[in-house]
């Protein structure tokens, strides 16, 4: 097992991808970020937080189960289900950021890319996630990447946020050393 | 789980997850008309052999917002003595391929055979076995009384429910007592000693035979549909002197707590157990009972045959092999 | 071969005995010439067939599920030398006709006697009734009057039918369930038919019939006999009766001395019987009239029903269970294993107290000029019950995959090997 990410590390690469979305997007106002429960959800409270400081004004922040749009509900038993939140001014005609923590087959932000359907027309749909670990199973690719990891894939990767696990690290496990 | 039979098969967690599941599902469900397609490529079949129209579509909506294939199979009247036996049909539904087979019968016990005969791979349903259980209606109404009471969180903890009227044969009152108990209500029934079960001592309920002496204290009084015939049967003398002694009318509406809402499976008697100031009042939710089956149903469903079911783990040990 | 010398068995008592049989009859061993079997019966023990007076054999009528001939084959290979055949066949057996039909049958099949119970009324319908004379005095001699699966709930026939059995020596067999209160029941009204939604049958409602004929019986200084005891308060109320002296008897099942009605839980029709299986406390009143002979005697009500007629929804199967096979074994386990009674005394009320109450003369004894129908049972050894290997036509046993105690070695009928367990059939005759 051996630690990738800090916490000092994880607070620049997330401020980093902050200035990013401000700067593709040409500020926070038409900005929506959704974040995949459950650690997606975190990161994108914490980019929201980066977001105020930078520019003094909120982003509208949401929340996306994409639970029901999964393709591998029936390789294990059924998963709880989280809640969906969206702002109130909905995702029409939005930037809509999606955030997760660690960035693998592509197949959830496929199964998110199936949820926004239901739920309305953004004008863009973007990817940022904490760590890119390759091993993609789908044509998609991210926006804003706060690491590059390459890894085996019968390696997996912990992300350990602060208000979840009690601290900030980023660990690959079951690495042959 | 692998089916729900009756609500003894629910552990008070595997309630809870239900009831849980159900809110997210009917949080999305507001949201927008919108069809999930969690339930792509599975089949539903809506097996009545009783005539239900309600409870039938709230399963076939379910089904179908989360895009199952639904296959209503209306049997009525079939037993050994007339047409189609129960395994038959059983059996011809098997080599269809269910998933999952919604079973509404009007002899208690239908859906246990079902399953413990294993007739039928996929998971069994129960809307309703004879005078023995309806465990979705149950749920249901658990989740609307916690939706009005216990703002969707936690259990029923401190509540007390009247369940009034013709207790020996309703099924909805049978898998209330047990759901609601579990989930820490007090129950109270309420009936003329004919229309209780002798046993009904064992299901830790407290029994009344005066809506009047419990009306008052009660966060929800959930009235049973009485039938007509069952005067003929000798279990109350007449219509009014049940509707004067067990009806839900005006003047016991306002003896109610202030927060505390008024429940019926459907379909109603107006005039009989409930009139039709007890049926429209401000505190009736039973319109918004017919909404809450749907997401309920779409709960189970989803919780039975959304993940991995045992067929799918037989297919996966036959690819194996 | 008829002549056999059974060497080494042991008799209820435990003693060791040997028993010589010359056509048909048991002979002293002296009597025994050239031209006889010898069969070592080491670690059997050797006790006069068993007798049943309430088997449904379905023929005429619903030879799907069983007939006399299967039937007897259940019969010898659960011990029993003698079975009574209960009248609700199609037609019923309510006319001199057809209890010799059934009689001449079970004679020509010679594996068992197979008397014909006749019914009290014609059709079993409770009206008027049947020529219970003709039927007494038919080739068949029948003895017992019985419309069992129905009560004879009207008193006024059932007291003229009471008085009229006189002629005779007759008993009439009351299967006492009141019909008002038992409209559509399907199991013990308690607990449990609460619990499942199931239509309860009250133990009052066959009570309240008990106490009734009880009256009626004593009134007319007839004779009684109560079908298939089922609850606490039914014992009780013979126990009353025979202490001033009313010509009551009274059976028990092997199924109601075992099975509760928590087995309806299963919703497995294999469960339902008419009387319904009751609570524990019924089952342990039973046991203990059986033991202090409140309770007469066991009787099988051996009901077999079509695999289709028990695989469906409760409330539709059919009401029945199989017994013959299971029957010894079962009241060996409930009584004899438990205490209550000793080998000899069990075999008194499965054996020599019906063949006493139903005047079958030529069972439940085995002494010198008597005719030879006894078993061999192995106390010992234990069986599995698999009902797709029992001989009875119908599978409908609620003790399938059981192990149960005590096995059934051979059978003999007017000293004719009737079942010999070692080559699975028939032998001889």
């Amino acid at each position: 097992m051996s630690v990738v990410l800090n916490a000092a590390e994880i607070a620049r690469a997330l401020r980093r991808i902050a200035h990013e979305i401000l700067e593709k997007n040409h500020g926070s106002s038409e900005v929506i970020l959704l974040g995949i429960p459950t650690r997606g959800v975190v990161i994108a409270q914490r980019l929201a937080q980066e977001i105020l400081g930078i520019e003094n004004a909120a982003v509208a922040l949401g929340t996306l189960d994409i639970t029901m749009y999964r393709d591998d509900l029936r390789m294990r038993a059924p998963r709880p289900l989280t809640p969906t939140q969206l702002p109130k001014t909905g995702i029409d005609a939005k930037h809509v950021v999606l955030v997760d923590d660690v960035f693998f087959s592509g197949r959830t932000v496929r199964a998110a890319l199936d949820a926004l359907t239901e739920l309305g027309r953004p004008k863009t749909v973007q990817l940022a996630v904490l760590i890119d670990r390759g091993h993609r199973e789908l044509p998609i690719r991210a926006d804003f990447v706060g690491k590059n990891i390459p890894t085996a894939k019968a390696e997996s990767v912990k992300v350990n946020l602060s208000e979840i696990d009690g601290s900030d690290e980023v660990k690959i496990e079951g690495r042959s050393m | 789980m692998r089916d729900l039979l009756s609500i003894n098969d629910l552990t008070k967690d595997d309630a809870l997850e239900i009831l849980d599941t159900a809110v997210q599902l009917s949080a999305l469900s507001d949201s927008s008309n919108r069809k999930f397609p969690t339930l792509r490529g599975r089949t539903v079949v809506n097996l009545f052999f009783e005539d239900s129209t309600r409870t039938r579509i709230s399963f076939e909506a379910a089904a179908k917002r989360l895009s199952a294939d639904v296959i209503n199979f209306s049997a009525k009247g079939s037993s050994v003595s007339k047409g189609e036996s129960l395994k038959d049909t059983a059996l011809t539904l098997q080599a269809m391929g269910a998933d999952a087979v919604i079973i509404r019968h009007g002899s208690s016990g239908a859906p246990a055979q079902l399953a413990r005969k294993r007739w039928i791979d996929g998971a069994v349903i129960n809307a309703g076995d004879g005078t023995h259980e309806h465990p979705t209606q149950a749920l249901l109404d658990a989740f609307t009384i916690r939706r009005h009471l216990k703002k969707d969180q936690g259990d029923l903890a401190g509540l007390k429910i009247a369940v009034v009227g013709d207790v020996l044969h309703s099924r909805v009152a049978r898998s209330n007592v047990l759901l609601l108990q579990k989930l820490g209500a007090t129950v109270v029934l309420v009936a003329p000693p004919t229309l209780l079960p002798v046993g009904v001592e064992h299901w830790g309920a407290q029994v009344s035979f005066a809506i009047d002496d419990v009306i008052a204290e009660c966060d929800a009084v959930m009235m049973l549909r009485v039938q007509k015939e069952r005067m003929e049967d000798l279990f109350f003398p007449s219509e009014r002197e049940y509707a004067r002694n067990f009806g839900l009318n005006a003047a016991r509406i306002a003896e109610m707590k202030e927060s505390a809402i008024v429940m019926h499976p459907g379909p109603m008697n107006r005039g009989l157990e409930i009139t039709a100031e007890g049926a429209d009042s401000k505190r009736s939710v039973i319109v918004e009972q017919v909404a809450n089956g749907v997401s309920v149903r779409m709960a189970v469903l989803y919780l039975l045959i959304g993940g991995a079911t045992s067929r799918d783990l037989a297919a996966q040990i036959g690819d194996q092999s | 071969m008829n002549s056999w010398l059974i060497k080494n068995a042991r008799d209820l008592q435990g003693k060791d005995v040997d028993l010589a049989v010359a056509n048909g009859q048991i002979v002293h061993v002296k009597e025994l010439h050239h031209q006889y079997s010898e069969l070592d019966a080491k670690g059997l023990t050797l006790m006069p067939g068993l007798v049943d007076l309430h088997t449904h054999l379905r023929e005429p009528g619903r030879e799907d599920a069983e007939t006399v001939f299967t039937a007897s084959q259940a019969a010898v290979a659960g011990g029993y030398t003698a079975i009574s055949a209960m009248p609700n066949t199609l037609p019923v057996a309510d006319t001199a006709g057809v209890v010799e039909q059934v009689y001449r049958l079970g004679k020509s099949h010679g594996l068992c006697d197979v008397f014909p119970i006749g019914a009290v009324t014609v059709g079993q319908k409770g009206e008027q009734l049947a020529e219970l004379v003709a039927m007494n005095q038919s080739e068949a001699r029948v003895r017992i009057f019985s419309d069992d699966g129905y009560c004879v709930a009207d008193p006024l026939v059932m007291r003229r039918a009471l008085e009229y059995v006189k002629l005779f020596d007759g008993v009439v067999a009351q299967h006492a369930q009141d019909p008002r209160l038992t409209e559509n029941a399907q199991m013990n009204e308690g607990e449990v038919s609460a619990r499942l939604g199931l239509k309860g049958w009250p133990a009052v409602a066959e009570e309240a019939i008990i106490a009734r004929d009880i009256l009626l019986a004593e009134h007319v200084n007839s004779r009684l006999h109560i079908c298939h005891l089922t609850t606490a308060g039914g014992v009780e109320l013979v126990r009353q009766a025979k202490l001033r002296g009313v010509k009551v008897t009274a059976e028990v099942t092997p199924h109601h001395l075992l099975l509760t009605d928590e087995m309806a839980a299963t919703y497995d029709a294999t469960y339902k019987v008419n009387p319904p299986l009751r609570t524990e406390s019924d089952v342990q009143a039973l046991r203990r009239g059986l033991a202090d002979g409140t309770i007469d005697i066991v009787a099988t009500d051996h009901a077999p029903h079509p695999q289709e007629a028990k695989d469906c929804e409760w409330s539709a199967a059919a009401f029945g269970m199989l017994g013959l096979e299971t029957a010894f074994s079962i009241c060996y386990l409930a009584i004899v294993k438990s205490g209550l009674l000793s080998l000899a005394d069990l075999w008194q009320r499965m054996s020599i107290a019906p063949a006493k109450l139903a005047r079958y003369e030529n069972h439940g004894e085995l002494t010198v000029g008597r005719t030879a129908n006894f078993v061999l049972v192995d106390l010992n050894k234990s069986w599995k019950v698999d009902a797709g290997a029992l001989k009875s036509k119908s599978k409908n046993t609620p003790y399938d995959g059981m192990e149960l105690p005590a096995v059934v070695e051979k059978t003999f009928h007017n000293g004719v090997l009737v079942y010999d367990r070692e080559n699975q059939g028939r032998e001889g005759a």
